[in-house]
């Protein structure tokens, strides 16, 4: 490949072939993330409009998350990666490790209606290294069938294994589920960190856990919830909100969410450092957190754009039918118990917190 | 070659034939030279440096020398001195003018020893003003610098050559003074892991060669085109993804899958009551054996094949009982294939992490998913290569111990 390029600029000094000059700068870009539905929405809203402009080509390919291929890569030299989806939480620890470019945020394109991007994300969506495209929220949701009477509406019915009877799905690590076991037990929202800071916060959430830990099912990969709650295997499940709006809407699936409780977290891009395509990767990123790409995703995904500037932009789901506005996680009715995702905290707990968890969990 | 006038000497024939010989053997070694790199590149350096990344880390003693060389004079019980806290923040924000990652690297390291320490050196290394007395304006940045805490996490990974991990490994930490206690119940979790990879490994070998033993023998005393056929039915699952066959598996054991639905149509057991054969050992156990038995089956078929049967047909007019004839005769013979067999399973089963995580439930948390837990998500990679180590010299010692029963040279693959 870089044998290749270097022929065409060679030719392209001699000044023979102007046009092919053109087309062989056209680079080619590697964007590695999450698959499914997700991906999907980044191909139509972010790449194809990119590769359209700028003539380049996107070579698009999944992961399942994890730092892992990525300090591979550094580490080796042999970085093939250019762009890669990450959640805030790894953009940081990724960044730490020294495994992600820095990113320049202020140089970024302004927002559509001309503020400029710091000002435009909202608060916790650029970190050094990473630039944060939409927000999700994990959240639990239950298949109504399942139950005749009272419906789960609160964070603490997912905990309730006597009025609300059946197996519960749950990811298999610390993150997401200790925040949500403190906030069934009655912490505040705004409390939920400062509690877990503390050793007795901790004992207390494992305590909760260790309520339902023999109902608990626990899933690995986001495509898993929508199919534990699809077979029965499992009454209620915590899910990403877009894994179980998709089959909701489109295959009618009687899959309810349940926004009490709802923890957001920043889907992130960040470049392997020693990438053969940062100015090109960096050329996509910029485009692809622009005021209207952003708001494109939506149309196909029901997450949070990063930029304010993109949210009045939101309209309809791509069945031209369904509001999206509802069923995003920044929507004001969604938002009355809710916490954002505290990296900072992750960055310093994350490994200490983990232990226990593991430790936890095979027992 | 030889000219005429200079008839040879025995001593210039047998230098000759020296060279010749060298010469060959130098080709011999040039075409084995491929064969030989591969064996290094992809098996001796992995293995050496498996074992050479769990003892050794020097993330920090690298960044930070001056202040390595500092805490190890210091006894970790004295207060700490103004020169250690100048050399850490002076070393520490001079590694960060040369690569911003060095510091932070160096940070997340002290943080798996002391949670929240992360947060606290960025706030060294963004603060505007550090000056003498370092001491001070470190207290003065955060009351968590007047604690020891930080100071013994650091003493901890200073040096370059560790057990930390391997004692990790083995549910042990090293404290500041050198002294080794073992984890708290809470975080201890490696030995019990363990022990349950073996155990479940050894009742899938258990399994395998009572399910792989009779299906091998009728193959091998059946008529060529049924065990043709046989062998084709056996090695099916070798040409499905193996996610593929442990997804089957979900769909026939969950609640409501293929065998539950079955069992309740039936009338076997009542809809409410329906069995719960997934997320638990049984689906891990019933999984892992149906992945690995061809590789009981293979190569006890090959060595019952070549069994001839009038060894047993001699015990039998010679007055042996069938099972006698059998259990003196026939079986002493398939050990060689039995022992390879269960070697091959037993190996295989405690690598094994894809499977049991995906049906085990909690109870298919094994040591492999921890060492891929921490490679892919605490990108701890030192603790991971310990735990290799350990799970590769368990593997080593059990393979001492076989060959020290059945003997190696017996065992026959096919």
């Amino acid at each position: 490949m870089k044998m290749l390029n270097g022929k065409w600029m060679l030719l392209g000094a001699l000044g023979t072939l102007a046009v092919t000059t053109a087309t062989a700068q056209a680079g080619q870009l590697t964007v590695i993330s999450w698959g499914g539905a997700y991906t999907t929405s980044q191909v139509e809203a972010y790449q194809k409009p990119w590769m359209a402009k700028s003539g380049n080509t996107i070579v698009s390919a999944d992961y399942n998350g994890g730092l892992a291929e990525v300090k591979a890569q550094v580490q080796s030299g042999n970085v093939t990666w250019d762009v890669v989806d990450v959640e805030t939480s790894e953009g940081v620890s990724g960044c730490n490790d020294g495994l992600f470019e820095k990113i320049d945020a202020s140089k970024l394109p302004k927002g559509d209606n001309g503020a400029s991007p710091l000002d435009d994300f909202v608060p916790g969506a650029i970190t050094d290294c990473a630039i944060s495209t939409i927000a999700y929220a994990n959240i639990f949701g239950y298949d109504s069938t399942k139950f005749a009477g009272d419906k789960p509406t609160k964070v603490a019915d997912f905990f309730d294994l006597k009025k609300f009877p059946g197996k519960r799905g749950m990811k298999k690590e610390a993150k997401v589920n200790l925040e949500m076991a403190l906030m069934a037990d009655g912490v505040a929202a705004a409390d939920v960190y400062k509690v877990l800071a503390t050793k007795e916060g901790v004992d207390r959430a494992f305590k909760k856990l260790e309520t339902i830990k023999g109902s608990i099912v626990w899933w690995e990969a986001g495509a898993q919830p929508p199919q534990l709650l699809a077979s029965g295997e499992v009454t209620m499940t915590t899910a990403y909100n877009g894994r179980l709006f998709t089959p909701a809407v489109t295959e009618n699936k009687p899959f309810v969410i349940v926004w009490d409780g709802q923890q957001q977290v920043f889907d992130t891009w960040a470049i392997p450092k020693g990438s053969k395509n940062k100015d090109l990767a960096l050329d996509f990123i910029a485009f692809s957190t622009g005021t209207k790409p952003l708001a494109d995703q939506a149309r196909y995904i029901p997450y949070g754009p990063a930029r304010k500037s993109s949210a009045p932009l939101v309209g309809k789901f791509k069945d031209d039918k369904t509001d999206m506005a509802p069923h995003m996680p920044t929507n004001p009715e969604n938002m009355k118990n809710a916490i954002v995702q505290d990296v900072k905290f992750w960055a310093d707990h994350y490994d200490e917190l983990n232990e226990r968890f593991v430790s936890w969990i095979g027992k | 070659m030889l000219s005429m006038t200079n008839i040879p000497d025995q001593k210039s024939l047998s230098r000759q034939l020296a060279v010749a010989e060298r010469r060959n053997k130098i080709k011999a070694f040039v075409l084995v030279v491929p064969l030989l790199l591969f064996v290094l590149a992809s098996f001796v350096l992995p293995i050496a440096s498996l074992v050479w990344l769990g003892g050794y880390n020097d993330t920090f003693s690298k960044a930070l020398p001056e202040t390595t060389r500092l805490l190890q004079q210091w006894d970790a019980k004295s207060p700490i001195s103004e020169e250690l806290a100048a050399s850490f923040v002076t070393e520490l924000r001079a590694a960060k003018l040369k690569d911003a990652a060095v510091p932070t690297r160096v940070a997340t390291v002290i943080n798996r020893e002391q949670a929240g320490s992360l947060s606290k050196i960025k706030q060294v290394l963004t603060a505007s003003d550090m000056a003498s007395p370092f001491k001070e304006h470190l207290i003065a940045l955060n009351d968590e610098w007047a604690k020891p805490d930080i100071w013994h996490a650091m003493k901890i990974v200073a040096p370059s050559f560790t057990p930390r991990f391997y004692l990790q490994a083995l549910d042990h930490r090293i404290t500041a003074d050198g002294t080794i206690v073992s984890e708290t119940d809470d975080n201890a979790i490696q030995i019990l892991l363990f022990s349950r990879t073996l155990m479940v490994a050894a009742i899938v070998t258990l399994l395998c060669a009572i399910l792989g033993f009779p299906i091998a023998y009728i193959m091998a005393h059946a008529e060529t085109k049924t065990s043709n056929m046989m062998l084709i039915v056996v090695l099916l699952p070798f040409w499905t993804s193996l996610l593929v066959r442990t997804t089957a598996w979900i769909a026939l054991l969950q609640q409501n899958g293929v065998i539950n639905d079955l069992l309740v149509r039936i009338g076997l057991i009542d809809n409410d009551h329906r069995l719960v054969m997934m997320y638990n050992m049984f689906a891990t156990l019933v999984a892992m054996t149906h992945v690995l038995l061809p590789f009981m089956i293979l190569p006890l078929f090959s060595v019952m094949k070549s069994i001839k049967g009038n060894l047993t047909r001699a015990a039998l007019s010679l007055g042996a009982t069938p099972w006698t004839a059998f259990w003196k005769v026939y079986f002493p013979q398939t050990i060689p294939g039995l022992g390879a067999g269960c070697l091959l399973v037993f190996i295989l089963a405690v690598g094994y992490y894809i499977t049991p995580a995906l049906v085990g439930g909690q109870s298919g948390q094994l040591i492999s998913n921890i060492i891929a837990f921490h490679m892919q998500k605490t990108l701890n990679w030192s603790l991971a290569s310990a735990i290799g180590t350990l799970l590769l010299i368990g593997v080593l010692l059990l393979y001492w111990l076989y060959n020290r029963l059945v003997g190696i040279d017996k065992m026959k693959l096919a």
